[in-house]
């Protein structure tokens, strides 16, 4: 077998292994995704979207949980974003290269790799005990903003990276100020990269349980939050507390609830592609 | 040729990127309403020098610059020089054209507005104004709102230059504004040089020396940081007087 035989056979050998190991994880996505909608689809009508939860599963709904996740989106959005995009910024254009930033970097990569349990352990004693919020939104919003924080800011810095440096040369020689550069050039070139970190980061949040069962959300809240300051579940929350009951119909409830969890964490992804999208056809450096 | 006055002048400049001495002790002075040529081979230090006249070094970590840049007899690095208050009036363009990803009215006015012009009949007027002094009028006036980004590089590198000379600086510093076009566009910002030299005093940097001697009336010769000779360009380019100027412009080395 002459050489280059066997380089093709090798290059073939590793172009089959390849889809071998894509097959794997999309055909498990796949059982995953069909056993939950045989299962739970035929769960999903208006009395389910706008039940308060009960100890009887066909009378149980999951009001209390979608409205409690909404809340808990729109809290953290409106307390991650500003704070993330802003360090971000900082970050990437004022900060001078030293062993202070270097060193800052690293440990914002390392934060986002933290497990959640620890961000909601700290929220539990930061938010819920020594500032008194209790088990409410506003602590659990707080919780979950800090478990997204890394991602926004590592998200907005390669945002901002990505724009040319010769856009903000341009701007200064014209006389800009390194804010009036930010403001009105890096940050709109960079919106769409910016605005997509940010969605991934809420979609991460839509889907956790962990911490926000240790800063102490309760499972059965019969009631929808009307304000930051009430208790709340969320969707993750009451999906499992559904499969960890004994009755079978509780399982569909899970699949219902399931399927609806995806449905809004496959909603923000896609808003996220259509907005990435959008922008590179806007922008082509 | 009268004797114009001096508009821009370098006593005794040095500057380092750290530990490197890039440009060593340049003495130079450039009249006003004059064209002059930066040449040079790579890394001579011609476009870090050209960059102190804007203080547009003040950003890279590490450089230093000593000495002392007089624009009209002001010292460009004293104290309480505010840089955005002297790029108003020390324009640049640079090597590859760099417009803003908006409109091409955005990008004329962009200097303007942030300096707090809002009026919008003075901004189209101005952004007017611009675009014909460079020669660009003609052939966007139909398509303001088009993105700037659409335009051809030629287009684009006209469109930075009527954008620096919106807000009507005095000095216009141009970093190799032609290599990275065609010939026909390069024709047509040579040509723009020329008629921009009435109202601006300009300084080029130039790898081209067809180009230095078409629109320049005088000519510095940078060598390993220094500046070697500085003349008026026929002279420079028939009778230089130092031999390293001579080898470089016959095309001996660089």
């Amino acid at each position: 077998m002459t050489n280059s035989t066997r380089n093709r056979i090798k290059d073939k050998a590793f172009q089959f292994f390849g889809i071998f190991c894509m097959l794997i994880g999309l055909v498990f996505l796949g059982a995953l995704l069909v056993d939950i909608i045989t299962r739970g689809l035929g769960r999903i009508d208006w009395d389910f979207l706008t039940s308060l939860p009960s100890r009887r599963a066909s009378r149980s709904g999951i009001l209390t949980a979608w409205a409690g996740t909404l809340w808990i989106l729109l809290l953290t959005s409106l307390i991650a974003f500003p704070l993330g995009i802003s360090a971000g910024v900082y970050l990437e254009e004022y900060t001078k290269k030293s062993k202070l930033s270097s060193f800052l970097e690293i440990n914002i990569a390392n934060l986002a790799g933290v497990p959640s349990i620890i961000y909601g352990l700290l929220g539990l004693e930061v938010f819920v005990r020594q500032m008194q919020m209790g088990a409410s939104l506003l602590a659990g919003a707080l919780t979950l903003s800090l478990l997204v924080l890394p991602i926004v800011i590592v998200t907005t810095r390669e945002a901002l990276k990505a724009v040319p440096p010769s856009v903000r040369q341009g701007s200064f020689a014209l006389g800009a100020t390194k804010w009036q550069t930010t403001w009105r050039q890096v940050l709109p070139a960079s919106f769409g990269g910016i605005l997509t970190g940010v969605i991934l980061a809420l979609s991460r949040a839509v889907g956790e349980a962990a911490p926000l069962i240790v800063v102490g959300a309760l499972a059965y809240v019969p009631f929808v939050p009307s304000s930051p300051n009430d208790e709340f579940t969320v969707l993750p929350i009451q999906i499992f507390n559904w499969t960890s009951r004994p009755q079978a119909e509780f399982l569909v409830n899970a699949a219902a609830a399931i399927i609806m969890l995806l449905f809004i964490t496959f909603l923000l992804n896609g808003v996220a592609v259509y907005l990435r999208n959008k922008q590179q056809k806007k922008i082509k450096w | 040729m009268s004797k114009k006055p001096i508009k821009v002048e370098a006593k005794d400049v040095n500057a380092y990127y750290g530990d490197f001495h890039a440009i060593k002790g340049i003495n130079i002075a450039m009249e006003e309403n004059t064209v002059t040529a930066f040449i040079g081979p790579s890394g001579c230090g011609k476009s870090t020098f050209l960059r102190i006249f804007n203080r547009m070094n003040d950003y890279i970590d590490g450089f230093k610059t000593e000495g002392e840049i007089l624009l009209d007899g002001q010292n460009i690095y004293a104290k309480n020089v505010q840089v955005d208050e002297l790029r108003k009036k020390v324009g640049m363009v640079f090597q590859k054209p760099n417009p803003f990803p908006k409109s091409i009215y955005e990008n004329v006015v962009y200097g303007l507005k942030i300096q707090g012009v809002s009026n919008k009949a003075a901004l189209t007027e101005a952004a007017e104004r611009a675009l014909k002094q460079a020669a660009l009028w003609n052939e966007v006036k139909d398509n303001l709102n088009k993105s700037a980004l659409a335009l051809s590089g030629g287009q684009q590198q006209r469109l930075c230059i009527a954008r620096a000379l919106a807000i009507s600086p005095s000095v216009l510093l141009m970093d190799e504004p032609a290599s990275a076009l065609d010939p026909i566009s390069t024709a047509k910002i040579e040509e723009l040089i020329h008629e921009l030299k009435e109202q601006y005093t300009i300084v080029i940097v130039t790898h081209n020396m067809q180009q230095a001697a078409r629109v320049s009336d005088t000519t510095a010769f940078f060598y390993m940081g220094e500046l070697v000779e500085h003349a008026k360009t026929k002279t420079m380019f028939t009778n230089p007087k130092d031999s390293r100027t001579q080898d470089y412009i016959t095309g001996r080395f660089g």
